[in-house]
């Protein structure tokens, strides 16, 4: 309360700080401990007081060796094997990423493989099966064809067989009819043979 | 009350110790440095007590915060400069988390106190001259011999070289500490104006909304802050550490 502007201004003075020091004791009872101060309010700006640097020198190399010793021992080996097994876990993965994608490549060309191997073969089978349905189609077609012919040839066999027959038989109707005209016309019987050169006569002629 | 701004940075017994005539004492800055050291150290433990191939939200932080720290040693010291990598994520890990704890309200900034960013800065300065000269012997002084340039400026290049090199613990603990001791007393001194102008009635009430807004933002950008100078102070211990490692330039 008794702070003015003016006071704080100047307070990093010695004079300033003398006079603050003298009135403090009254008033310090938010300190941590409730300690008075009594020691080290000598009125020098309090830190180029020299009385609090053995003190300090001797704390500050105590915490900062135990500072130091739990850094060394255990935060910074326990800290890089992090990071350092993490870089390894990341390689490592990118080892294996690049493992499996060499796989499925491979796989994808077996598979482009085995696929092209297998339209040849389909249009292989494809192939044989219309050449053997051909081959057959020609085959019956013959078979048909000479059977055909065969049959025409039989079925020309017996006609002519016929016809030679029916000629052959002509000459003897002829002579039977000769014969009996003869015999009806002039009553006489006619010989066999003269019918018959008669009728052999008429079919030369004829 | 304790408005006086840098109130924040008092150093109290909380059990005194006094060895030898020195005091020891365990005080609240002891206790803050227990309190960064047990938090960084659990969240890192927990998070990643899972050791889970998917990480959950907390183990990616864990893992985000090794990643970071690993590829800024990697590309600041090269392959090499891996085997100090716990070093540096210590000191990163440490110093994040005391920045951080620091923006809770009532809580010491253990990187608020010059000597402790010295010490750690001491620390990796020690760490790059005991190591420079091991791994190099005497060669390792060819640091400060840039090659290259004329024997006639060489005196003169050699001791710029060795005066940014002895400045070096020293940029790299004030760099640190003042930025954080800085942005707390901006931020305790923005929030007094708060406190004292709404205390003046109700004109005061109306003109404390400016630096209210105000202590809104900076905390903001000490957030910022405190996240920066851990990693600026990793990316130091980095280049620094590429000297030990590589020798000359």
């Amino acid at each position: 309360m008794f702070v003015t502007p003016a006071f704080a201004q100047g307070a990093p003075a010695n004079g300033d700080t003398n006079a603050a020091a003298g009135t403090q004791p009254a008033g310090q009872t938010h300190t941590e401990t409730g300690v008075a101060h009594d020691d080290h309010a000598t009125g020098v700006f309090p830190p180029f007081d020299s009385s609090t640097y053995a003190s300090q020198v001797l704390w500050l190399v105590i915490t900062f060796a135990v500072f130091y010793w739990v850094m060394q021992k255990v935060i910074v080996p326990r800290v890089g094997g992090i990071l350092e097994h993490r870089h390894d876990r990341i390689a490592q993965d990118l080892d294996e990423a690049s493992r499996l994608k060499a796989e499925a490549d491979a796989a994808v060309e077996t598979y482009e493989k085995e696929l092209a191997a297998a339209r040849v073969k389909g249009s292989a089978i494809a192939e044989g099966a219309r050449e053997a349905a051909k081959a057959k189609a020609a085959a019956d077609r013959t078979a048909i064809e000479a059977e055909l012919v065969a049959k025409i040839a039989a079925a020309e066999q017996r006609i002519g067989d016929i016809k030679a027959q029916a000629f052959g038989e002509v000459g003897a109707i002829a002579e039977e009819a000769t014969s009996a005209i003869v015999d009806q016309l002039i009553g006489a019987k006619a010989s066999a043979d003269d019918v018959r050169a008669a009728v052999s006569a008429a079919k030369v002629e004829a | 009350m304790a408005n006086d701004p840098t109130h924040q940075f008092q150093v109290f017994k909380i059990v005194p110790i006094e060895i030898g005539g020195i005091d020891f004492s365990f005080t609240n800055a002891s206790l803050f440095m227990v309190a960064t050291v047990a938090c960084a150290a659990g969240f890192l433990y927990l998070s990643t007590a899972n050791r889970g191939l998917i990480p959950t939200r907390m183990q990616s932080v864990a893992e985000m915060s090794y990643e970071f720290i690993a590829s800024m040693l990697r590309e600041g010291a090269g392959s090499q400069g891996m085997k100090f990598f716990p070093m540096v994520f210590s000191l990163f890990m440490f110093v994040l988390t005391a920045n951080l704890l620091g923006m809770f309200p009532y809580f010491f900034t253990v990187t608020s106190q010059i000597i402790v960013t010295f010490v750690l800065a001491l620390f990796v300065i020690l760490t790059v001259v005991i190591y420079g000269f091991y791994k190099h012997g005497l060669h390792f002084l060819s640091v400060f011999a840039p090659s290259g340039v004329p024997k006639v400026l060489l005196p003169l290049v050699s001791s710029i070289e060795i005066i940014s090199f002895l400045s070096r613990p020293i940029s790299l603990s004030v760099r640190l500490f003042a930025n954080m001791l800085a942005g707390h007393i901006t931020l305790k001194v923005f929030a007094g104006f708060v406190a004292s102008m709404s205390a003046m009635g109700a004109l005061g009430i109306g003109g404390a909304i400016l630096p209210l807004l105000m202590t809104v933002a900076m905390t903001g950008l000490e957030f910022l802050v405190a996240f920066l100078q851990a990693y600026v102070f990793a990316v130091l211990t980095c280049m620094y550490l590429n000297d030990a490692v590589h020798g000359g330039h």
